[in-house]
């Protein structure tokens, strides 16, 4: 600790970009996050859930079934946004190999999956009383569940590696292929679908939500995002501690005579 | 490009005189590809409906499994790291490696596409459409492939995970090939070769580039 506090004055005048992504200083400011953050969370989400579940009318087709919507369009948003985080991370480790990036990283790729997850199952439960099947080979469904297996794909790279400095510029690598490859397998599932499938199926088109639909619907939108930026941030926290952790417990390694 | 040609003519040389590797190859497409009629039932003009699946299903696990040999023992012997630092960059290095590849697992599958044919009750018109989505849909494979390759190229014991990241990229190269094959719509077909032959172009293009960089991250 003291040989980094020595470094971070010698530095003539780190600018705000290197002072908010520096990893020992990020712990000090984002600790202070952590608290409101979870208020607002908890704020946002309870809003929300009222406007949901109490203050908001059923649909005159669909009736109740229409509140899965409230949980499944945000994680639906969700699933897609991790992953952009992920890509700008991505650019963040294989351009300047910054730590925080990596860690950055590293925090979104569960939180992707999860979210994707959900999305998928709340999709599946509204599915069985609207369209009456849990699962259809729909262009949207098909592609979230490819989505879902990259996501867990890059989870397992992660996982495969035990040099996470490492790990994270291979997995930066596979993100950007699969950021580029992702509109293409959307594209390629929708061309294989509507050749499939001519009969229309359920669509909730934008413009003719009602607004006392859509304010529930953007307040739970922004609950569910504030949610993951929490979780994000306590999870790169959680991950640069571990990675503390590890070094200092291979100095004192060293230090116990492990190199002679 | 002597020196590409080189790349490509060693890792010919090296497929063809380990022997075997591209006879078991072709003899797993074969043997995946007649499995599935036991599991199906011997239902000819159902088979004959399902063969542009099965073929494809096939070749793509074939190639799945070929891809590790990509640059697996060129990592392990220093090779790589040797033409890392030659005159060729690296990418051109990836791509004289793909290329070689692809003549050693691409080709054979698809000369081994007339007997599947004549198993399933394929017909001449489906033959040629199934070797041309083949011939079209394979460096695709190749392609993502060797970036699943080159990402686990340092791992021990990464044997899985190659084929989960390489599998859900490939699905767009599977839904053309085997929309070309089959057309569920008259006129898709010539609709699914030229988006099989446009991503095959662009993976072949630009998945070098990373590939290369996963292969010098590795190489550190």
């Amino acid at each position: 600790m003291k040989r980094l506090a020595s470094v971070d004055t010698q530095a003539p005048k780190p600018g705000f970009w290197t002072r908010i992504a520096h990893p020992g200083l990020f712990l000090g400011w984002s600790g202070h996050l952590v608290i409101p953050l979870i208020l607002l969370t908890a704020g946002l989400m309870a809003w929300g859930l009222y406007l949901a579940f109490l203050a908001s009318p059923p649909d005159y087709q669909m009736g109740d079934t229409v509140r899965i919507m409230y949980v499944h369009v945000p994680t639906a948003w969700l699933s897609q946004f991790c992953y952009a985080v992920m890509f700008v991370s991505a650019i963040g480790t294989l351009v300047w190999r910054h730590p925080m990036a990596d860690v950055s990283q590293k925090a979104a790729a569960p939180l992707g999956a999860v979210f994707t997850a959900i999305a998928l199952y709340t999709g599946a439960l509204w599915g069985r009383p609207t369209w009456g099947t849990f699962w259809e080979w729909d262009g949207r469904m098909t592609s979230t569940l490819v989505l879902l297996f990259i996501y867990l794909g890059i989870i397992a790279l992660w996982r495969a590696f035990d040099d996470q400095l490492k790990a994270a510029r291979f997995v930066s690598v596979v993100t950007l292929v699969g950021a580029i490859n992702i509109p293409i397998i959307k594209f390629s599932v929708d061309w294989w679908q509507t050749l499939h499938q001519p009969a229309s199926v359920f669509r909730l088109d934008g413009p003719t939500i009602a607004p006392e639909i859509l304010l529930p619907l953007l307040v739970m939108s922004g609950a569910f995002s504030v949610l993951f930026l929490t979780l994000h941030l306590v999870r790169m926290r959680t991950e640069i501690v571990k990675r503390r952790i590890r070094t200092l417990e291979l100095a004192a390694a060293r230090a116990a005579g492990g190199a002679q | 490009m002597r020196a590409f040609l080189a790349i490509v003519g060693r890792d010919l040389r090296l497929g063809l005189r380990q022997g075997g590797d591209m006879l078991t190859l072709v003899l797993f497409f074969v043997i995946v590809a007649t499995v599935l009629p036991f599991a199906i039932g011997p239902d000819r003009s159902l088979l004959a409906r399902l063969a542009p699946a099965i073929v494809w299903v096939a070749a793509l696990l074939a190639q799945l499994l070929s891809n590790e040999r990509l640059f697996k023992s060129d990592f392990a012997d220093g090779t790589l790291d040797v033409l890392r630092h030659g005159a060729l960059p690296l990418e051109a290095v990836v791509a004289a490696k793909m290329l070689g590849h692809w003549i050693l697992t691409g080709l054979p599958i698809i000369a081994a596409t007339p007997i599947l044919a004549l198993m399933l009750g394929m017909d001449g018109t489906a033959l040629g459409l199934a070797a041309f989505s083949l011939l079209l849909g394979t460096p695709a494979l190749v392609a993502f492939g060797a970036v699943g390759a080159a990402v686990t190229v340092g791992l021990k014991r990464g044997g899985l995970v190659a084929p989960v990241l390489v599998l859900p990229l490939s699905l767009p190269v599977l839904i053309f090939g085997t929309g070309a094959m089959a057309p569920m719509v008259p006129g898709a077909s010539g609709q699914a070769f030229l988006l099989l032959a446009a991503l095959a172009l662009a993976a072949v293009a630009l998945i070098p580039f990373a590939a290369a960089a996963a292969l010098r991250i590795a190489g550190e």
